[in-house]
């Protein structure tokens, strides 16, 4: 540690103005700051000084996102060989193994593709560079199926860079979530990866890891691919070589699904490491969760021949699909989230009913999570606005009624 | 007097863009931008509709009531509009099915309003006659640059042929399917915006 502090003593004044390396300053704060808290303080006014920093804050985020990430690696691994039908003959750490190189290229090409952007326009515009990606970048490979191809990854992950954020002042200053515009990109510019039968469960070998032939019976349908697909009758989910899937299953993740997505266990980890940390917002994911179950609950009255989704328990609809992980990690991002306290119940309670109603009533989006908490994102600012207008309103007729108390007396 | 004319039809196509500068017109340039015939064909109708009205309302410049100039204007311009959309049915049908009601809508471009009431009603009719080019001109590069990326990304094609070699798709290339949507026609006269703004300073809001 001492070593290391020395050596950035060292090459410092290189990267000051008039040294050597000037005009890459910010790359070297931002480094020494990743390494060690700043030693300085503010000087001036008044302060309250907090051993968390954005830096801190990120850092937990990413520790929050560990379980389900890894998670998510060992579940690439499962499907892949529960679709080359070798699950029984292969061990935990090769199940792992083949996951983590399948995922890894991704969790790359996003840090890569969307720090080189933040660090580039950072030395343009000499700013620090902010820390604000960490988290997006290791989100991104997360939402995404894992057939996705890599130069999809990267060219949706500039586009969100560049215009979800850095257009609008950089991190803290988008409206939009970055992760969702990348999957939203993708979604939209690539539907054919993005949905569909043969994106969600890897059948190739990794690195020539894990190569066989798919057994016979074989579908890659995602429990909500098939619930788009039901046609009436009794709905069982089916698991990639067509054994009948549990709740339980969903629940602990062994489902096709996007890469972070499916476990709703560990995502529930990840949860408790956000609100016992104090980083996320309980108010947020509680009303995320309560909007999502009640919409589901109200849903189960909706006509089953033609909303299949009415089938669905409520408990199933947020075991499903993205829903948990959008109110845990993606709902409550506290740069596009509501900011008052009263605004944060509205704005996930809205989240949970828009991403269960998209979902049930509009069978060509499966999944509604991302474009409810996107289209919430563009609202939270209204929302903040009347709450505060209310509070301001409800003040001023207390202030009215106490003068006018002191006038009679 | 010859460079006041060459800045009067020269103005729009950068530093008075009415699109990119003016901002007016959008609505046009989000529908009809996905490919690059209909974008040229609108381009051109927007060209003519826009010397054409410029011209006759100069001439009528003097005639005109105060009161009721924009009825006569509106008659003018609708006039104007029906001929040119008769004149693609008759002979490019095909296209005029694809721009569909955005014909008729080049009524409401303001645009076209735009420079009645703040060129024609003042001007002579040759100044109005160029300014009209112009600022048809000025609508119609935009449109183009804007489909021409559009078509590029969205379909692979320009005016309709494969540009995009086969081998790109086999190596794993697809078509931006968002670039066909509304949304990106914005993003792409946004980022136009952009690279207009940071050539020419002056131009940039503080």
């Amino acid at each position: 540690m001492k070593a290391l502090r020395k050596f950035l003593d060292k090459v410092k004044p290189q990267f000051e103005p008039g040294g050597k390396f000037s005009a890459l300053q910010s790359v070297f704060e931002g480094f020494e700051s990743f390494l060690f808290v700043p030693s300085t303080t503010a000087r001036s006014g008044v302060h309250i000084h907090d051993a968390i920093d954005s830096k801190r804050t990120m850092t937990v985020v990413i520790i929050a996102l560990l379980p389900a990430l890894l998670f998510g690696m060992y579940n690439v691994g499962y499907q892949h060989y529960l679709a080359i039908g070798a699950l029984a003959q292969t061990g935990f750490w090769t199940i792992f193994a083949y996951g983590f190189l399948a995922v890894l290229p991704k969790i790359v090409v996003a840090y890569v593709v969307g720090l080189g952007i933040e660090f580039i326009g950072a030395q343009l515009r000499h700013h620090e560079i902010q820390e604000g990606f960490l988290v997006s970048g290791m989100l991104i490979p997360m939402i995404v199926p894992v057939d996705t191809p890599l130069w999809m990854i990267a060219v949706a992950t500039a586009f969100a860079v560049i215009f979800a954020k850095e257009v609008f002042g950089g991190t803290g200053m988008n409206i939009f979530n970055v992760a969702l515009v990348t999957r939203a990109f993708l979604f939209f510019a690539y539907p054919s990866k993005m949905s569909g039968d043969e994106v969600f469960v890897r059948t190739t070998d990794t690195f020539g890891i894990g190569s066989g032939t798919v057994v016979d019976g074989f579908s890659g349908a995602t429990p909500l691919g098939q619930l788009a697909t039901h046609t009436g009758g009794d709905l069982t989910f089916t698991n990639i070589v067509g054994e009948p899937i549990t709740t339980l299953d969903a629940f602990l993740g062994f489902i096709p699904g996007s890469i972070g997505e499916t476990s709703t266990l560990a995502i529930l980890i990840g949860a408790a490491i956000l609100l016992i940390s104090g980083i996320a917002s309980w108010r947020i994911m509680l009303s995320v969760f309560a909007g999502g179950l009640l919409t589901s609950w109200i849903c189960t009255f909706a006509d089953p021949s033609t909303y299949a989704a009415a089938l669905l328990s409520p408990i199933e609809q947020v075991c499903l699909g993205g829903f948990a992980f959008a109110a845990v990690f993606m709902a409550t991002d506290p740069v596009t989230a509501a900011r008052t306290e009263t605004g944060k119940y509205i704005y996930g309670f809205l989240v949970g009913v828009l991403a269960i109603l998209i979902r049930v009533f509009n069978s060509g989006y499966p999944e509604g999570a991302m474009l409810a908490v996107l289209f919430m994102n563009a609202f939270a600012p209204l929302i903040d606005h009347c709450v505060v207008e209310a509070n301001i309103r409800r003040r001023m007729k207390r202030a009215k009624q106490i003068n006018s108390e002191e006038v009679k007396l | 007097m010859i460079w006041k004319n060459k800045e009067v039809l020269l103005g729009p196509l950068s530093k008075n863009n009415p699109v990119i500068v003016q901002i007016l017109g959008i609505c046009s340039a989000l529908a009809v931008t996905s490919k690059l015939e209909p974008a040229c064909v609108m381009a051109v109708s927007v060209i003519a509709v826009v010397a054409l009205s410029n011209v006759i309302i100069s001439l009528l410049r003097n005639t005109i009531p105060n009161s009721i100039r924009i009825i006569v204007q509106l008659v003018v311009v609708a006039s104007l509009v029906i001929i040119v959309d008769q004149l693609l049915k008759a002979f490019a049908y095909e296209v005029s099915k694809q721009l569909s009601v955005f014909v008729g809508l080049i009524i409401t471009n303001c645009i076209v309003m735009g420079r009645l009431e703040a060129y024609a009603l003042s001007h002579n009719p040759w100044d109005s006659f160029l300014d009209g080019i112009g600022n048809g001109i000025g609508y119609g590069i935009i449109l183009v640059i804007v489909a021409f990326f559009r078509e590029l990304l969205g379909s692979g094609t320009l005016f309709g042929y494969h540009v995009i070699p086969q081998v790109f798709y086999q190596w794993g290339y697809e078509n931006n399917g968002l670039m066909i949507l509304p949304p990106m026609a914005l993003i792409t006269v946004a980022c136009i915006i952009w690279v207009h703004r940071s050539r020419n300073k002056e131009l940039q809001e503080k």
